[in-house]
């Protein structure tokens, strides 16, 4: 399905009515984006594949549905601006801008190779539609505010959305964010949490517990909305409803490590390796033709 | 020298703040719970829309203050030394620097003349951590003058600039017209016999120091280097090429900083003798500015001795 221009000119948004139809493309996406995923990391013979499927369905109900960008113009004053804090899903991001049209295709299969313009983590000097490079974690919810504040100095309508991961929000850095977000009362910042339960080293309530994640938001003065990270309906939803009353956004998205490949679900061997070639072939075999 | 007294850099950075942002509305200002040590407090008094204090929050601020610079503003985020380059390293490096933003860290309290605080709040490391990574520029302006100019000339230099001020006054060695030059060394007083290559405050005492020399019969250069990076490389080698000895003085350690970088400029470039004055691979201590100056060594006479000693080795010609 090609992005639709919505009634917001100019824009690759498909913000609308949510009906069957639209999710079913929505879906299509993601099914798509998923294979490239697992074909640019296994082309790379590195990288993070578990946290970068499982937050496909969000990164489409924002690039798909809810953000105003134009891939044309990426600098347009106008956008709407992401930060991926959890800059190790790299590879879903660049799957989203590419299909959305901001750099050929090509560039998918040159991830992590030098000379290429995909870099193991983001890089918003050498990646058309990165606003801030990030990969070292906790640091892109802070820069998400800056962005936040400085929009609203300026009077823009634009929003700042925000992926956090869970095993990222072990960092102090994100609860400053989370503080200073709700003092500003930033109600043009959407965060959205990837809370696929693991992390590097194992469950995350094993290594270091996050306990209530939603209360910990909620008692730092953020509107939080809980949805499961993979129903396009419940996040664009949630998207619809997010900010606007004086409080930052929260969206708790419950997804599943490597969704959409059964051998890398809830597997955390999966963090950080890339699929052999053999593995490639069994996960584009599950993820049916594109 | 001529007393014209000693006046606090960062009572002019909060005037260089000021201007700015009369005349930009693109300047911002962030703090971490010090304004009123940095004296941003002054900005946030008169353009309280325009400031925004993190807390005591510095990772927080220097991430903050990467958003708001990818947004368009010109960012002015102050705190400490010792939180600005230690504290919040990584998001100096990876969200500031590594994008390039338009990031202005002018951090107070550089360096041992901190004084009583004692070394956890002494940054005799920060000119060291900011020198080694890409893109981000190194001023330690020497007074008043210079800091307001430097402050002013930063605001429009592309990408990071790290701007390192004192909590001490800074006697007072330029004037009301004083035009800073980023990225050029200045030459305040020229010489023959060796050069003494300083930075921030040092150089105050550099000068006296070179008096004291001229008295007993020897003509010391004293090259001020503002610009720590990048260095006034040409400026550095001419000097070297016609004194043939170098002495360095900073209040910094003697690894990584101001010695550090002429070391390695000369050595690949016009190998000579240096000699770096500065604080040794050690902690520092509790005591006034001065008491820890000559604690360290770092005062005229101490200076002037170091020159001396330098000046008596045998065999540096044949370098």
């Amino acid at each position: 399905m090609q992005a639709e221009v919505s009634e917001r000119e100019g824009t690759v948004s498909l913000e609308g009515k949510l009906d069957a139809g639209r999710l079913e493309d929505l879906a299509g996406i993601c099914r798509e984006l998923r294979r490239d995923i697992v074909k640019m990391i296994g082309t790379a013979g590195s990288g993070h594949p578990g946290g970068s499927l499982s937050c496909v369905e969000i990164l489409v109900s924002l690039y798909f549905y809810k953000m105003r960008h134009r891939p044309d113009d990426p600098r347009w004053p106008g956008r709407d601006r992401f930060v991926l804090s959890k800059g190790h899903a790299a590879p879903a991001l660049y799957a989203v801008l590419s299909r959305c049209g901001y750099f050929s295709r090509d560039e998918l299969w040159k991830l992590r190779r030098l000379g290429g313009m995909l870099q193991g983590h983001p890089d918003s000097k050498r990646t058309p539609g990165v606003e801030i490079s990030t990969g070292s974690l906790g640091q892109g919810l802070a820069a998400a505010c800056g962005m936040a504040l400085a929009l609203r100095l300026d009077r823009s309508d634009s929003r700042v959305y925000c992926l956090i991961g869970d095993g990222e929000s072990q960092e102090g850095q994100i609860w400053e964010s989370s503080m200073l977000a709700s003092h500003y009362c930033l109600d043009n910042l959407v965060a959205v949490i990837d809370l696929n339960g693991l992390q590097i080293d194992g469950a995350c309530c094993e290594v270091m517990d996050l306990g209530d994640v939603s209360a910990k938001w909620r008692s730092f003065g953020w509107q939080v909305q809980e949805v499961d990270g993979h129903d396009l309906g419940q996040l664009c939803r949630a998207l619809d409803l997010a900010g606007g009353d004086g409080l930052p956004c929260m969206i708790v998205a419950r997804t599943v490590k490597g969704k959409g490949v059964s051998f890398m679900e809830n597997n955390v061997s999966f963090h950080g390796k890339a699929p052999t070639p053999e593995e490639v072939e069994r996960a584009l075999a599950e993820l049916g033709e594109g | 020298m001529e007393d014209r007294g000693s006046r606090h850099t960062r009572d002019a950075y909060a005037e260089a703040l000021l201007e700015l942002g009369e005349k930009n509305l693109r300047v911002v200002v962030m703090d971490a719970d010090l304004a009123s040590s940095t004296q941003t407090g002054k900005f946030r008094d008169r353009y309280p829309d325009r400031f925004f204090n993190c807390g005591v929050a510095e990772q927080n601020l220097m991430g903050t203050a990467a958003g708001l610079a990818a947004a368009g503003k010109v960012v002015f985020a102050s705190t400490f030394a010792m939180f600005a380059t230690g504290r919040a390293y990584d998001q100096v490096r990876n969200t500031i620097a590594y994008s390039d933003l338009n990031v202005k860290i002018v951090a107070t309290h550089g360096g041992i003349t901190v004084g009583e605080d004692g070394s956890s709040h002494q940054a005799n490391e920060d000119i060291a951590l900011m020198r080694v990574i890409p893109n981000m520029k190194v001023i330690v302006p020497a007074d008043f003058f210079e800091a307001r100019e430097a402050v002013k000339a930063a605001a429009e230099l592309p990408g990071p600039v790290y701007v390192r001020l004192s909590r001490s006054k800074s006697p007072v060695i330029f004037d009301e017209g004083y035009a800073f030059d980023f990225g050029r060394a200045r030459i305040m007083r020229p010489g023959r016999d060796l050069t003494i290559f300083s930075t921030g405050l040092m150089t105050w005492h550099c000068l006296l120091a070179a008096e004291e020399l001229e008295k007993k019969g020897a003509q010391a250069e004293v090259v001020h280097l503002a610009t720590v990076k990048p260095l006034d490389h040409a400026a550095v080698v001419d000097s070297v090429a016609r004194t043939g000895r170098a002495l360095s003085v900073e209040e910094h350690s003697v690894l990584g900083g101001l010695g550090g970088a002429l070391a390695e400029l000369l050595a690949e470039r016009w190998p000579a003798r240096l000699r770096r004055l500065g604080i040794p691979d050690v902690f520092g201590t509790s005591g006034t500015a001065d008491e820890l100056l000559e604690h360290f060594g770092l005062t005229a006479h101490h200076i002037a001795r170091a020159a001396e000693e330098l000046m008596e080795e045998k065999g540096v010609e044949a370098l």
